[in-house]
């Protein structure tokens, strides 16, 4: 559950305009450090822009914007490294096997060789990825492709989960074996420094609102 | 953040080792180069070239050889989500320019130990000159490299980027390939290499690799913004 000590993320008004074309209008947040937000939306109301803003891969167009306690987009630099993020693209290199991309994330996490091998052995593991590591990511399909991209996201055990869709291409048995690395109870497993918040897109409306401590509805162009 | 060193050795392993399982970059290279030579042998109908001739033939090869692997140095990048993945790193994103620009220039420089001695089988009649050629190879390559990492950067997010590296690359490109020339021409000399102004080339070289290091060392962090 969440601590409630501190906030995680704080929205005030965010906006954010693909040109001339408003993605994201008028969204506000609080959500403490530990807990889990469940982005919900149809198709085209931002719930992706919003996690990338969120990841300081874009920046704002206005609003004011703290995430893990540093203002985007003037202090995004120091949330490199402490955000694992899972998007629509695996952000895999196709032609590298499932455990080199896995290996070379390790390394520019600066993780250490021996902390960074023991990680990716359980988390390859814990998906039921450890006898297919070694197949080139070209070779995969969109379910392999999804379960190696988890194990990316939370390889440097961040601060703040930005998961989007993180369901998709998975099976039940992929779905449950996700969750034992992402999903709440996940922290038996690993833990960050600190608490673990979470915010995650999903079209399971029920499900979402059950699991998650705080839910945020966009519209197309606005929050709900 | 993670230590220079260590996020520039993971790219640079990491690119060369894409290069290794697919050969899509190098083989072109080399391919284009050897086969603009035959043309230039049968186009000019000479059995020996020497002097500015030479000179020109051996770097107009090498500049076009060498947009081919500048076109596609960012393109992992691009289309498998390499840049987000790398703008979340806690990684300095100069380093990205760096580990660029050192692949460019490893690839470049295996280029040349395959073509330049196929050039020399094809025009030279005397191979003097061809280890007075090296720093100028290799001070060349720097340049490109530089530049091609900070042209094709630019250029990788384009649908024309095949159009515009070359339209932007080209133009900024030729005081390099002045100096790079100047200094060339008198090492393919028939009677054997001279060294008339060989250093104030090296020189201009240097200065030009060193200027858009620089540059690239500090624009690159403007270029990966959203």
């Amino acid at each position: 559950m969440a601590d409630g000590s501190e906030n995680a993320i704080r929205l005030s008004g965010l906006g954010r305009d693909y040109g001339e074309r408003p993605a994201l209008e008028g969204v506000d947040l609080e959500l403490p450090a530990g807990a889990s937000l469940a982005v919900l939306g149809p198709n085209g109301s931002g719930k992706s822009t919003l996690l990338r803003v969120l990841a300081a891969l874009l920046r704002p167009s206005r609003g004011e914007v703290s995430v893990l306690g540093c203002s985007l987009p003037d202090d995004a630099w120091k949330l490199r490294g402490r955000i694992g993020y899972l998007g629509h693209e695996p952000l895999l290199y196709e032609d590298l096997t499932g455990r080199e991309n896995l290996e070379f994330q390790a390394r520019l996490y600066g993780l250490k060789p021996d902390q960074a091998r023991a990680r990716i052995e359980s988390d390859l593991a814990l998906l039921g990825m450890d006898r297919r590591a070694n197949y080139r990511v070209s070779d995969y399909s969109a379910g392999m492709k999804q379960r190696i991209a988890i194990c990316r996201a939370v390889l440097h055990r961040p601060s703040l989960l930005l998961l989007d869709e993180p369901d998709s291409n998975l099976d039940p048995e992929g779905r449950a074996a996700a969750r034992a690395l992402i999903g709440r109870e996940s922290e038996l497993g690993w833990k960050a420094e600190g608490p673990v918040t979470r915010v995650a897109v999903s079209h399971e409306p029920e499900k979402a609102r059950a699991e998650a401590d705080q839910v945020l509805e966009l519209k197309i162009g606005a929050a709900a | 953040m993670t230590p220079f060193g260590q996020a520039l050795g993971a790219i640079v392993a990491k690119d060369l080792r894409t290069e290794l399982r697919t050969m899509r970059s190098l083989p072109a290279m080399i391919l284009f180069a050897v086969t603009t030579f035959i043309i230039f042998r049968f186009g000019l109908d000479r059995t020996a070239l020497s002097g500015s001739l030479a000179s020109g033939v051996v770097w107009t090869t090498l500049l076009f050889a060498a947009v081919l692997g500048i076109n596609r140095i960012f393109l992992p990048e691009r289309e498998e989500g390499g840049f987000d993945a790398f703008r979340l790193a806690p990684v300095e994103r100069p380093v990205l320019f760096a580990a660029k620009a050192m692949v460019l220039f490893l690839y470049l420089a295996v280029l040349e130990v395959i073509v330049v001695p196929v050039f020399a089988v094809f025009f030279l009649n005397d191979w003097s000159g061809l280890m007075p050629l090296i720093p100028v190879l290799l001070l060349t390559n720097l340049g490109f490299a530089a530049l091609g990492t900070l042209i094709s950067s630019m250029a990788v997010n384009s649908r024309a980027r095949d159009l515009l590296v070359p339209l932007l690359l080209l133009p900024l490109v030729v005081p390099l390939m002045i100096a790079a020339t100047g200094a060339t021409s008198p090492l393919l000399d028939s009677g054997g290499p001279s060294y008339d102004k060989f250093g104030t080339w090296l020189l201009m070289l240097g200065l030009y690799d060193g200027i858009f290091c620089l540059v690239g060392y500090a624009v690159f962090d403007f270029l990966l913004e959203d």
